[in-house]
């Protein structure tokens, strides 16, 4: 395979036309999605998330509600149409619960549960086009849908894929190069610098892996700083637009004051 | 003594600051912290997105979408989910279902009757699961959950409309929440972003002095509904919808106002729910302010 495919030629592009470092294309849209408390959508080149956030609510099922804090509840659900080759995932698929799991326990020591025991916090991530950095892109999306649904968060998390090619590493890698060269996906908070989630899939040789994990690091700084310019556009617009009538309403009740 | 927001670029027109998760807002010496913020390492910083709000030496931030936080005394729309000894479980849109106990409803038969054993076996003929109800919030238990009354004349089983659901902030605070529309339209303003529209109600049929009918409080039929006024709701109802996803804020003077410029426009009410005529709409009311 990686005889045909050239990650990283001797220009110092990569296959999409990228540099070693360079991050892909980011859009973000928080419009509302149906009844969902908070929702967003995420693009990282091809890759295409979209998660929906329900709750804090009653929890569905009595058993899975914890006396002192809220319980996150995750769902992924991969579309049939979102890869190259056409395949149906079961909802029970190993790889898709592993998925959840990991999104979960990303976020359980960052969103505050404390705050709403007795609720449950249900996470819908939904899966639209993938290529690469399938995780980096579900966590983000996740963060952004949970800080429009008005969850207390500690902090932010931005997530990113990095990896390896001999000795060069490279960021934000493609459904193409992750086939093919050893990758990790770093989740941080940027605020603290700690991370809330690394994993890795392939082998990584241990000399690498500082190097890959700073870089990374720094990365997450980048896409947070998007994530939150993403964030106060939104909540800006939705403020204005309350206060650009309340205003004129203000001055209506003085005129029926004076009218009593 | 003003909050320092280093870096921060985009002071709204309004005055209202905004702020995200994780950033820091002041030191947690001379400030206290309130609601979306923590404390760590000295400092106060914003757990959620949203505006900041300082009182005295209060910062707090509130967030522009959330569930409902109630408080004692809100007009609250709910929906029944289940019935429990003595109690229904109430969903009104907050983060855990509220309580009605069978104690803080009025049951048929007079208003200061006791409770006997045989109501609490024929609970489900008082409400029943899916029924919608209009209530308000009495007080919190230990958990945070809010327990809700019935004891009025004016609340109790909803019946003749249709439940339109907006976010909890765009309801604002009135003198009344109970209005009623020119065009024969009764509205409930729940605080928990539930609003009911229904059929208009003469006040002398609502408030029967004594003779309680408890037979209507806790009738399951709609009573017979003219087309009029049928269309009447509907139209209400889409420009409740149309202003919600504008995000602009309900009070009884905007709908009265878009009511009126639905009228004068003569839309269709279907058309309302186009984007090009709901912007229209928001437009048209904002400049007749």
């Amino acid at each position: 395979m990686s005889s045909r495919i050239e990650i990283l030629n001797e220009g110092g592009f990569r296959s999409d036309g990228r540099r070693q470092y360079e991050l892909r294309d980011i859009t973000i849209d928080m419009s509302q999605q149906g009844t969902a408390d908070g929702s967003a959508i995420i693009t990282h080149g091809l890759t295409q998330v979209l998660v929906s956030v329900f709750g804090p609510r009653e929890a569905k099922m009595r058993s899975q509600t914890l006396y002192d804090r809220a319980n996150i509840n995750v769902e992924v659900s991969i579309a049939s149409f979102s890869t190259g080759e056409r395949r149906k995932r079961s909802r029970g698929d190993k790889r898709i619960l592993e998925m959840a799991a990991t999104i979960k326990s990303t976020f359980e020591p960052v969103v505050q549960t404390n705050l709403y025991p007795r609720s449950q916090i249900d996470i819908f991530v939904q899966v639209l086009q993938q290529d690469g950095g399938l995780l980096q892109a579900c966590i983000n999306a996740t963060m952004l849908a949970l800080a429009s649904a008005g969850i207390s968060l500690l902090d932010f998390v931005s997530a990113v894929t990095g990896g390896v090619h001999s000795t060069s590493p490279m960021l934000d890698l493609t459904a193409l190069e992750e086939n093919d060269i050893p990758h990790v996906t770093v989740a941080v908070m940027p605020r603290t610098g700690k991370v809330t989630l690394i994993t890795m899939e392939t082998r990584l040789h241990v000399d690498r892996f500082e190097e890959i994990f700073k870089l990374a690091c720094e990365a997450g700084k980048v896409i947070h700083g998007e994530m939150r310019a993403a964030i106060r556009l939104r909540t800006g617009m939705l403020i204005s637009a309350m206060q650009s009538v309340s205003q004129n309403a203000g001055e209506k009740e003085d005129e029926q004051m004076y009218e009593y | 003594m003003d909050i320092d927001l280093d870096g921060d670029e985009d002071f709204d027109s309004g005055g209202s600051k905004l702020t995200c998760p994780g950033e820091p807002l002041t030191s947690a010496q001379d400030y206290m912290r309130g609601h979306g913020t923590y404390v760590e390492n000295e400092e106060v910083i914003a757990s959620v997105a949203g505006t900041i709000e300082r009182v005295n030496k209060l910062v707090t931030v509130r967030a522009v979408r959330t569930r409902y936080n109630a408080e004692v005394g809100d007009l609250v729309v709910g929906r029944i989910t289940e019935v429990q000894p003595r109690r229904w479980k109430v969903d009104a849109n907050s983060r855990q279902d509220a309580v009605l106990m069978l104690s803080s409803v009025n049951l048929p038969g007079g208003v200061q009757r006791r409770k006997l054993e045989s109501d609490e076996l024929q609970m489900r003929t008082f409400f029943e699961e899916g029924d919608l109800l209009v209530a308000e919030v009495q007080a919190f238990f230990g958990d945070g959950s809010m327990s809700l009354h019935t004891r009025s004349l004016r609340y109790g089983k909803l019946r003749n409309g249709q439940l339109v659901v907006v976010p909890p902030i765009l309801v604002c605070r009135l003198k009344s929440h109970f209005i009623t529309l020119p065009c024969g339209v009764d509205l409930i303003l729940g605080l928990n972003g539930y609003i009911w529209v229904s059929k208009h109600v003469k006040q002398s049929d609502r408030e029967g002095e004594e003779g309680f009918d408890a037979e209507a409080v806790y009738s399951n039929q709609n009573d017979a509904i003219d087309d009029f006024t049928r269309i009447a709701i509907s139209h209400v109802t889409n420009i409740i919808r149309a202003l919600a996803t504008r995000f602009i804020p309900l009070s009884d003077t905007i709908l009265l106002k878009a009511y009126e410029w639905i009228v004068e426009q003569g839309s269709d009410v279907k058309d309302l729910l186009q984007e090009d005529i709901g912007d229209a709409l928001v437009a048209g009311i904002t400049a007749i302010g």
